[in-house]
């Protein structure tokens, strides 16, 4: 596989990076942080990378660049066939609510430059015969709750443009995969109270990986949260109004 | 506690292996090894395979920096098997990743959770001291975040002063960012073992020893509960790795891994059930291997207890305390056999001692193995008087010439520690250079140094 990923450099874009490169697959990051991927670059080639993993420079905040920043990768990977993106933005809502500059930061990150970049990729694939688009979205996306729906809000965008992605794309060969993550225990989820169920990025990894090579278009990580889900979804509204989480 | 007002920061309950002592740190789990601005005080910990409190915060919410997650491989030389990594990497991954290329930690400690930063704080030694040494002798170079912030790098021979007293220094010298050692290349994953049954303790001694001239790892286990005639009795295991002709096919299958769910509780560990118990480890792990020569996989060599999660959980809520120590050659066997008797008198050891000789000490100032025998147990924690039984053996280990190992020590008095280690006032004025203020401080270095909490 001749994959660009972005979100490389930390939690479980590290720990999915780490399992392609130790199959020999070729890879392109693209990130912010020149250093910070110069260094996942040096760890993903001595871990087995059909070398040299090439890195570019690419800000999710910038749309302008994402063009440039895919024939860059093009040209790095000989025509790349996968794009992996599990970068995104996190904030906790308290925060959100108060600033609404942040949240128009991430609701803008996660959704409008994530579907933006996914769009013009899967058109890039379908021209030359196919391939794969794999974005991170959450299981905060699958039921709104108060405790998250600013994030949920962003990350349900992001779930339903994947899926129309998928409809639209599947007759030209893009297959598109969806992850949605329960709790991951990475930095990103650091500080907040780790609830039951939660996975490590390295499990999430092998499963993402699993799901790629297949195709499958939604997949849940760890698995369990695809029935807590299904669990979470059915309950009535008015439920949803009474508990507290 | 402003820290805790930062993102990412959760105030948990941190204990070493032993699960005592626990006090509850400020704990922050970066992806890239950096002090946090400021200068307040911080506790280093790698992966928290140490026993007792070497990374256990000096104070309640006191910062805790847990370096694991800063994993990355930054180079690797395949032709001379250097690999330069940040220090969270474990060796578990080292294993993972460059075994299958034929390449080998050159020092291994009992388990392979452990980072490779904790091995050089700990300096770390395994079964083939008396050949190879231990950790530190493989680290060509460091580099160390110093309290002031900047960044340091040194070796053998560059700032060779902090080098020596980092290696061993339990992270009080600084936050060690990077790591380059050397691995050792091996011809296969695969171990050829022998075990071979020895009557007392003079002829353990002297097995040892004797294996110590043709085989690169050696290790006794010693029945602490024999006395007598039989004090001492136990079984020596030799070791090496196969060559390729003799490893079967493939690599050997991945352990299972089982969990203890629960803590056990205390009366499991009676001395009537535990006898059976290890009796029965003892016969399954030592019996099949007597005499034979038939390859078992590494991690069945190495890592026995790596296989249960959690095994620490075994020794009920109250925790365990683990205590090594190491006499000189010159005090030979009347030492090991004095300890052996407090020991089996007290009955409070658990069933089996491991027994090992060490081969000369290295110039890092806080190294603990010398040359000599060394004997680790655990001790489960039944309050003052098990305390009480590590002071009274510590008594004996200074009469001896010898020291206890810091990174399986809770309880070592500070005025015991210091008559233990000679070297101890070069590795202080080395650290008073670097860290006049002791930022990097443990509950360990409060206890043993007499740091301000």
């Amino acid at each position: 596989m001749r994959a660009v990923v972005i979100g490389a450099t930390r939690g479980m874009g590290r720990a999915l990076a780490r399992l392609m490169a130790e199959r020999g697959d070729a890879l392109c990051l693209l990130g912010r942080d020149a250093g910070e991927l110069e260094t996942s670059a040096r760890d993903l080639l001595a871990r087995g990378a059909r070398g040299p993993v090439a890195i570019e420079r690419f800000d999710l905040g910038e749309p302008a660049g994402f063009s440039p920043a895919l024939d860059a990768a093009d040209r790095a990977l000989g025509g790349f066939d996968a794009l992996v993106v599990t970068a995104g933005d996190f904030t906790a809502q308290e925060a959100l609510e108060r600033d609404p500059a942040r949240l128009e930061r991430l609701l803008d990150l996660n959704f409008t430059a994530t579907a933006v970049l996914c769009q013009q990729a899967a058109e890039r694939l379908a021209e030359r015969g196919g391939g794969t688009i794999c974005a991170f979205s959450s299981v905060a996306g699958d039921r709104a709750r108060r405790s998250n729906y600013l994030y949920g809000a962003s990350k349900a965008g992001l779930s339903a443009f994947l899926e129309g992605l998928h409809l639209a794309y599947a007759d030209r060969g893009v297959r598109v995969v969806c992850v949605r993550p329960g709790f991951v225990k990475t930095a990103m989820t650091a500080g907040l109270p780790v609830p039951p169920f939660a996975g490590e990025p390295e499990a999430v990894a092998l499963h993402v990986l699993r799901a790629i090579d297949r195709g499958t278009p939604v997949v849940y990580a760890p698995p369990i949260w695809r029935f807590i889900m299904l669990a979470i979804r059915a309950l009535p509204r008015a439920v949803m109004r009474r508990v507290r989480f | 506690m402003d820290v805790l007002k930062t993102p990412g920061v959760s105030l948990e309950p941190v204990a070493g292996w032993g699960r005592r002592p626990v006090e509850q740190g400020a704990v922050v789990r970066p992806e890239r090894l950096l002090l946090p601005p400021g200068g307040r005080p911080v506790l280093l910990r790698g992966l928290g395979r140490s026993y007792g409190d070497a990374a256990v915060p000096a104070t309640r919410g006191a910062l805790v920096l847990e370096t694991a997650r800063a994993d990355r491989v930054l180079a690797f030389d395949s032709e001379r098997g250097t690999l330069t990594c940040e220090a969270g990497l474990s060796l578990a991954e080292i294993l993972r990743v460059f075994l299958p290329r034929q390449w080998f930690p050159p020092v291994t400690p009992g388990t392979r959770f452990v980072t490779v930063g904790g091995c050089v704080a700990c300096d770390v030694h395994g079964k083939n001291h008396h050949r190879d040494s231990s950790f530190g002798a493989f680290v060509d170079r460091l580099v160390l975040q110093v309290a002031d912030g900047s960044l340091v790098e040194c070796g053998p021979a560059r700032e060779r002063e902090l080098f020596l007293a980092t290696v061993g220094g339990m992270g009080l010298t600084g936050l060690i960012t990077e790591v380059t050692l050397r691995l050792q290349p091996v011809e296969s994953a695969w171990m050829v073992p022998e075990a071979e049954p020895v009557p007392g303790l003079g002829a353990m001694l002297d097995g040892l020893r004797e294996a110590a001239k043709d085989w690169p790892y050696t290790v006794g286990w010693i029945d602490c509960l024999a006395r007598g005639s039989g004090l001492g009795r136990g079984i020596l295991i030799r070791g090496r790795h196969a060559t390729r002709g003799e490893a079967p096919a493939g690599p050997p299958p991945e352990p299972r891994r089982i969990g203890v769910p629960l803590d056990a509780p205390e009366w499991l560990l009676s001395p009537v059930l535990m006898r059976g118990f290890n009796a029965a480890y003892y016969m399954k792990l030592a019996w099949p291997a007597r005499g034979t020569t038939r390859p078992v996989p590494y991690h069945g060599f190495f890592y026995p207890l790596d296989a249960i999660d959690g095994w620490n959980r075994l020794y009920g809520r109250r925790g365990f305390l683990q205590y090594q120590c190491v006499v000189p050659r010159a005090a030979g066997a009347p030492a090991v056999a004095e300890l052996l008797e407090r020991l089996s008198a007290s009955g409070a050891a658990s069933f089996l001692a491991v027994i090992k000789d060490c081969g000369p000490e290295s110039d890092a100032y806080l190294s603990f193995p010398l040359e000599g025998t060394t004997l680790a147990l655990d001790l489960p924690y039944r309050g003052p008087r098990t305390e009480t039984l590590v002071h009274e053996l510590n008594a004996t280990v200074i009469a001896a010439g010898g020291r206890v190992y810091l990174a399986k020590d809770a309880v070592t008095r500070a005025e015991d520690f210091a008559r233990m280690v000679p070297r101890l006032p070069q590795w202080r004025r080395v650290r008073e250079k670097w860290d006049p203020e002791h930022r990097f401080r443990s509950a360990q270095s409060v206890r043993v140094l007499g740091d301000t909490p």
